[in-house]
């Protein structure tokens, strides 16, 4: 085996307001870690020279990045653009989201599977009313860590006396936020400082590059999820009876008796850990039973943590199918008819209380009814408002009536055992996120 | 729960995972979700190594049983001879139902007509959509992957393609959490690409892993080719060389493998899969600059063939 690669994986996003500079920054951590290779950077200098562009080293990084026609044009982000780039330490995955308010819906998107959100400010302008908004997406959605890069340091002179105050502005929103892992530093995109090193013309400034925070915070996986209970969605029976992989009975023709009743529950672990041997119950029955064997690819292991795809095979013959899910004994959640939420909207027309949906949760999609929408949150002023129906783009709390259990925990305790999508029955769209309060 | 402070050695001892494994689980999760959802998947399969390793992940998804949905294969007619052998041999090896639709068969009936500069890359879209209305597929796996291009950059890991097979870049569907939703009306079909998330080092890295068998021509061997603009393209039927275009022989190996007329050869010593991991993590090109004409075309190239229902 070769020992090219790093270990580790990182998913972050990156958001931030119009000509804040994200295009640049993410142009910097792409070009500065060799992830843009020569061909590339010669058909965007290239463009960049045609199209006139003056900057320091004459490349419009955001031809990288923003893929489509529509966005060359305009200038602006419209959709997520996935790049990848890896340091020593890790792998990353990066999701370069919209900024315009247009396109909110776009950044939840790149905002729910990331280990962290980059939020750029222009340091000469501070919090706009964008930051606010990419700060609550963050909030609402539970990103574990935020850092916010405040961009132009250069054009403030790297004075520690332009920077405060924009720091204590962003520390402010956050607290109100109740955002807990928040880390603000000065950054120039174009320059490069505080990007991949620390930079010398900011010694008032004695954290970490952004690179080296993105370095060493604890991605999600790292994050103990393997010590939370069990939570094991079942995707799919594995049932194959006559239809062996040819190839495998070619290696084993025992195989053909030996598997005549394989059964085996195929799923990805969303917390915890599993072991041969472990006590589970099988939900929504609530049956206990014990676990005979844990496999990935057909061979047997002793044990697997979240986040693996594996098959178990029970000991007992429960009754087991999509939408069922394997907990660990006596740690069940109470399966609720009833959930109460933080919905996103995501969809042009308005959700408003008595609507009909579909609740996909986990491998189960359930109809309900919105019984309640009791308040939306004003992205100016953060503050709670009454309301009955729900915009795009707005956040807000509603209580949704469930035809069938769901068992469903508070998405503080639980990313995926806490997170919904609101389906609209009649075109199938996904008009809403939602995270269970608690 | 408390946390404690982390170094980044001890970030490295707490890591259970390595990127590997959780781009494998990532992409497992996808093609079982969709085979639970849909009621008629099907596996672009054209012996390239993507497609090869989304095969080799669907395979680990259902074992011991076999995988279960047809593969389909758009033969251009161009193909290099040793990947179509190595298509049925695995097929035959797995169990698997190969579909094929031959662009030739569009051409003989009018459907389609040869382009003057003799490519027929651009002609799969029409036959590809024809055999996934024909196969009656409501999901189409597919194992484009998002490093290899800024408009691939955009694409959704379940993304709706209309009755038109059109890719509507500007209007997707929002994409959270790994909670997939793939309803779509009749007619309508989804694309999903279960390696959205690797690069082409991880692809090399997990084929090294794995043990994944591959057509030979991805390694080093000696070949009749020409020089075309700028890339090493084989001698044949289908890619002739033109006056003043002198055909030698080198030491070549593919970086990706697609019609010959347009697929063009890189100078390599790699004979292995470790030499190619190495060769990939310092190459300074990336694998479609370095071996796609039809990439070169324009800055919006691929957008464009994806919105009308290219791979």
């Amino acid at each position: 085996m070769t020992t090219l690669a790093p270990a580790t994986l990182f998913r972050f996003a990156t958001a931030g307001s119009v000509d804040d500079g994200k295009s640049t920054l993410v142009g910097r951590l792409l070009h500065d870690s060799k992830a843009i290779l020569s061909d590339q950077l010669d058909q965007i200098a290239h463009v960049s020279r045609r199209r006139g562009f003056a900057h320091a080293d004459g490349i419009d990084f955001a031809l990288l990045t923003d893929g489509l026609r529509a966005e060359r044009e305009q200038g602006i982000t419209i959709d997520v653009a996935y790049r990848y780039f890896a340091t020593a330490q890790r792998s990353f995955v990066l999701a370069d989201c919209p900024g315009h308010v247009q396109y909110t819906r776009n950044m939840v998107t790149g905002a729910t599977t990331a280990d962290a959100v980059v939020v750029l400010i222009d340091g000469r302008k501070g919090v706009l009313e964008q930051t606010r908004r990419h700060l609550a997406v963050t909030a609402l959605l539970r990103v574990p860590h935020v850092i916010v890069a405040v961009n132009k340091i250069d054009l403030l002179d790297y004075a520690e006396a332009a920077y405060r105050p924009v720091e204590a502005q962003v520390r402010a929103v956050a607290g109100e936020l109740g955002l807990s892992d928040v880390h603000v530093l000065p950054v120039s995109a174009l320059e490069g400082d505080n990007v991949v090193d620390r930079s010398g013309r900011t010694p008032w400034y004695d954290g970490p590059a952004l690179v080296k925070l993105l370095e060493t915070l604890p991605s999600a996986d790292e994050l103990d999820r393997d010590e939370e209970p069990l939570r094991l969605p079942v995707q799919i029976v594995l049932r194959p009876q006559g239809a062996l992989s040819p190839e495998l009975v070619a290696a084993d023709p025992g195989a053909v008796d030996r598997l005549r009743d394989y059964r085996a529950a195929a799923g990805r672990i969303a917390s915890g850990r599993i072991r041969v041997g472990d006590r589970v119950q099988v939900l929504p029955s609530g049956i206990a039973t014990t676990v005979a064997a844990v496999e990935l690819g057909g061979v047997p292991l002793a044990e697997a943590a979240a986040p693996q795809s594996v098959a178990i095979r029970l000991a007992d013959d429960v009754d087991v199918a999509r939408g069922s899910t394997i907990v660990a004994e006596g740690t069940a959640p109470e399966p609720a008819k009833e959930i109460s939420a933080q919905l996103f909207l995501l969809d042009e027309r308005p959700l408003a209380t008595g609507d009909r949906v579909l609740v996909k949760h986990g491998t189960s999609t359930v109809p309900g009814i919105v019984a309640e929408i009791t308040e939306r949150r004003d992205l100016d002023t953060l503050a709670h408002v009454p309301a009955d129906r729900l915009h795009v783009n707005e956040i807000g709390r509603a209580r949704i009536r469930l035809a069938e259990a769901l068992p469903v925990e508070p998405y503080r305790v639980s990313r995926e055992s806490g997170s919904f999508l609101v389906i609209r029955p009649a075109d199938g769209h996904t008009i809403a996120a939602g995270t269970v309060d608690g | 729960m408390t946390l404690q402070p982390l170094t980044p050695a001890a970030t490295l001892e707490r890591t259970r995972l390595s990127s590997l494994d959780l781009l494998e689980s990532e992409a497992i999760h996808i093609i079982r979700e969709v085979v639970a959802e849909f009621e008629n998947p099907v596996l672009l399969f054209s012996g390239g190594k993507d497609s090869v390793v989304v095969l080799h992940l669907a395979a680990k998804a259902f074992l011991p049983g076999r995988v279960p949905f047809p593969v389909l294969h758009v033969d251009t007619g161009h193909n290099f001879p040793e990947v179509i052998r190595f298509r049925d041999e695995t097929v035959a090896r797995l169990g698997l139902t190969l579909e094929v639709a031959r662009v030739q068969d569009w051409i003989d009936d009018g459907r389609l007509a040869e382009r003057p500069d003799g490519t027929r890359n651009t002609l799969q879209t029409l036959p590809l959509l024809d055999a996934i209305a024909a196969g009656r597929h409501d999901a189409v796996f597919g194992g484009a992957r998002r490093d290899e291009d800024k408009a691939r950059a955009k694409e959704r890991i379940i993304s709706l393609r209309n009755e038109f097979g059109q890719w509507d870049p500007r209007n997707q569907r929002p994409e959270l959490w790994s909670l997939y939703n793939g309803r779509h009306a009749p007619g309508e079909h989804v694309r999903v690409f279960p390696v959205s998330n690797w690069t082409e080092l991880d692809i090399w890295r997990y084929i090294e892993r794995e043990g994944i068998a591959l057509p030979p021509l991805y390694f080093a061997h000696e070949r009749r080719v020409f020089r075309r603009d700028g890339m090493w393209m084989a001698e044949g039927p289908a890619s002739p060389p033109r006056a003043g275009e002198q055909v030698e022989t080198r030491l070549v190996r593919y970086r990706t493998v697609g019609d010959m007329s347009c697929t063009g050869a890189v100078e390599s010593t790699a004979a292995g899969v470790a030499d190619i991991v190495a060769e990939v993590a310092l190459s300074t090109l990336t694998e479609r600059g370095a071996t796609r004409a039809d990439d070169r075309i324009s800055e919006a190239a691929m957008e464009d063939r994806k919105k009308d229902g290219y791979f």
